[in-house]
């Protein structure tokens, strides 16, 4: 429905052999910087009310939120390390990505609360139990999640309770993987095309990006002979994550857009390069193993005492790279949902085709 | 009050096409919520074919519901200055101006027998006639539509108003339309809501309970008609109520109550769905094929809406979505697949420890 409008500049829109109509305005022009030739395939055109939102934008604050889902991740998937490292008798991998688990989970509390406004609003949550609400199911799981990281992580520092620790350390594990997959059901189950249009597979890429964060914290941070489970995860969980985000992408028709524009654009690409490079580095280090150090130049002698050798640095470096694709990960997600919620297109469009293939279906 | 009544259909799955508790159609809200003994189901059918764009209705909302001034600019891209609806915009009128040659809106549809001009005419002088020449008391005014005796076109009688086509069409339209929460069968909001703080009224509508929202926001995103919002510097997720305390003394809500045009009809849903039928067929033997009803079909993505509409053009002409889903509908896949993603973390996990031979 576009249409023709006289204007100071002269008639804009005109269509010869046409009434020259205006109608509802269609949706936002996208701009076209620095490119010398017309787009073959022109824009979809769509009514819509003068571009306005049909949906509200969510008022989650990105640091607050996007950080909460990074944070629950990073400490869901150290817990399986936490608990994998205790019974396989690696104590330095142990106390890491305990301290990783009970630490993120905390200051990813801290930031839920901190976006309802007033910590004594968390405690609503808990008047009742309700599966049909993300949030309700994750409060409750965080009200388990969180004593049971602290006391292994209290038990394991303090060297005290050791029963207490090892089964706090099981219940933190069992619990973990639900941690990081539950806030991808909690972003799906909106309105928010880009969110929910991936419901089937953002569960995945959240499981992946939480096994590389929590590779990347005990990369960073545990002693290099007991990290090769930590490199090993790093290059499972980097394959699900790209794997699985590509396929959501794929799958998900034109609210995929959003995640191909701006701001989340370069996160995302930036998440791509450092998880897969960081999986790749921390692969690298792994086969290098920890005596390669031995073959470096002099200058790097220095280095061998401080850090253990240029093993340690990749080591390290691929830590680095592994947190912080995950993160860049999260807030991409984050601001390609809040971008779709801002465009009516994403809206529309989709459920305007929906409605004219049950129109063909029912006519036939 | 604050139970939920879709929590069962989560655990035990359902179909995930239809009939499950959390889509699909549901004939008894107020019952599946656990009211036995109710009232029934109330909602609005606003119709968009005569109302004027008066506001009354925003300005009765904000003055019954003490709802606080929500920004005083003028956006400039029409008569709609609140643009949405929102935390403190329970009721919104969107002004859409036409240039179409469809059929405008059609208040005489209905009222054949009454000559409306004739009865202006009469106004403030009971002797004068709509033929008075200019300058007298009773004359239209400069900006009035009536032309002039003599002045006007060939074919059209003097003193009426001159048809620009020969149907009577005119070329250019408003539509406005009253745009208020739709207080759904199957409300996403209601159903993510983590505090119970949302809850189902006997009347079968939709209300947040202030004293237990904790501002979460999360029903911000869930509503797929995007009308509730978190009101700034206070956090908390605020919508229409349909004036929830007026039904309880059997009063209609405010913006019914002030509407001049009966554009906006609240009662009984099943009365309402009548009434608009009736109306429908109406417009359409009158020639106005665009005539049609939204949000009222039980079988739709929400399961009907308390709150529908009759509208002239397409739905997101209007602002709003042209098939809207309860988001939940799609919860009991999410969580499998959720319960998926967990297992192969896991898994992941004790792959990474299976102790590798160099």
């Amino acid at each position: 429905m576009t249409g023709s409008d006289v204007t100071r500049g002269g008639v804009e829109g005109a269509r010869p052999g046409r009434d020259a109509l205006t109608g509802a305005r269609t949706g936002r022009r996208r701009r076209r910087r620095g490119r010398g030739e017309q787009a073959m395939v022109p824009d979809v055109e769509f009514s819509s009310y003068y571009g306005k939102p049909i949906l509200n934008r969510p008022t989650w604050k990105p640091l607050d939120i996007a950080g909460y889902l990074y944070l629950g991740g990073l400490a869901g998937a150290s817990s399986l390390l936490a608990a994998g490292a205790h019974v396989t008798g690696r104590p330095g991998l142990a106390r890491a990505a305990k301290l990783g688990a009970s630490g993120a989970i905390s200051v990813s509390l801290a930031a839920l609360v901190h976006d309802l406004g007033r910590p004594a609003r968390f405690q609503n949550m808990l008047r009742i139990f309700k599966p049909t609400s993300p949030m309700n199911l994750g409060s409750w799981l965080l009200v388990g999640y969180v004593p049971l990281t602290v006391a292994a992580a209290a038990a394991d520092v303090s060297g005290r309770h050791r029963i207490v620790g090892a089964a706090a350390t099981a219940g933190a594990a069992a619990l973990g993987p639900a941690v990081a997959t539950y806030t991808a059901v909690l972003l799906s189950d909106t309105a928010v095309p880009s969110w929910h249009e991936g419901h089937r597979e953002m569960p995945f890429v959240f499981a992946g990006s939480g096994a590389t964060a929590a590779a990347g914290l005990a990369l960073a941070c545990a002693p290099w002979q007991e990290t090769g489970p930590a490199r090993r995860l790093a290059v499972l969980g980097a394959g699900l994550e790209l794997g699985a985000f590509r396929l959501m992408k794929q799958r998900m028709g034109l609210a995929a857009e959003p995640y191909e524009q701006g701001k989340q654009q370069r996160l995302l690409r930036a998440a791509e390069a450092l998880t897969a490079g960081g999986a790749a580095l921390a692969a690298f280090a792994g086969r290098q193993g920890p005596r390669a150090g031995g073959a470096l130049p002099m200058a790097y002698a220095g280095w061998r005492g401080l850090a253990g050798g240029r093993s340690r640095l990749l080591t390290v470096a691929a830590g680095a790279a592994l947190l912080a694709g995950s993160a860049a990960l999260r807030f991409g997600v984050f601001h390609a949902g809040v971008a779709s919620a801002e465009d009516p297109k994403y809206t529309v469009v989709p459920q305007r085709e929906r409605l004219e293939a049950r129109a063909r279906s029912d006519g036939r | 009050m604050t139970d939920d009544t879709t929590a069962p259909a989560a655990a035990t799955g359902g179909d995930p096409v239809r009939g499950n508790l959390l889509f699909g159609p549901q004939p008894d809200v107020a019952g599946a919520a656990g009211y036995t003994d109710h009232p029934p189901r109330v909602g609005f059918f606003t119709d968009t074919s005569v109302c004027i764009g008066c506001k009354a209705c925003e300005v009765a909302c904000k003055e019954w519901n003490a709802i606080p001034e929500d920004g005083l600019e003028l956006t400039g891209m029409s008569y709609d200055n609140t643009q949405g609806l929102g935390a403190s915009t329970w009721r919104h009128v969107a002004f859409i101006e036409q240039r179409k040659p469809l059929g405008g809106q059609e208040p005489g549809v209905g009222h054949e027998d009454v000559d409306v001009f004739a009865a202006a005419g009469q106004l403030g002088s009971p002797a004068a006639s709509p033929g008075q020449p200019a300058g007298s008391p009773s004359s239209p005014g400069p900006g009035a539509t009536t032309p002039e005796p003599g002045s006007a076109p060939a074919g059209a009688p003097a003193g009426a108003i001159s048809p620009v086509a020969p149907d009577g069409r005119t070329e250019l339209r408003w539509l406005m339309s009253s745009d208020v929460c739709k207080h759904c069968t199957h409300a996403a909001c209601l159903d993510v809501c983590p505090t119970g703080s949302l809850f189902r009224t006997e009347f079968g509508t939709v209300v947040v309970q202030q004293d237990i929202c904790n501002g979460c926001g999360y029903c911000v995103p869930a509503c797929p008609y995007g009308v509730i919002d978190q009101r700034r510097g206070d956090g908390r997720a605020w919508k229409c109520t349909l004036c929830y305390d007026r039904l309880g003394v059997g009063m209609e809500p405010a913006c019914a109550k002030a509407c001049p045009t009966d554009s906006i009809q609240f009662g009984p849903l099943d009365e309402l769905r009548e009434r608009a039928a009736a109306r429908v067929a109406q417009l359409h033997a009158a020639g106005v094929p665009d005539a049609r009803l939204y949000g009222e079909d039980p079988q739709d993505g929400v399961g009907g809406d308390s709150a529908f509409f009759l509208l002239l053009d397409e739905p997101e002409v209007y602002g709003l979505p042209p098939d809207p889903v309860v988001t939940t509908r799609d919860l009991p896949a999410m969580w499998r697949h959720a319960a998926a993603a967990a297992a192969s973390l896991a898994a992941m996990a004790v792959v990474s420890f299976v102790r590798r031979p160099r």
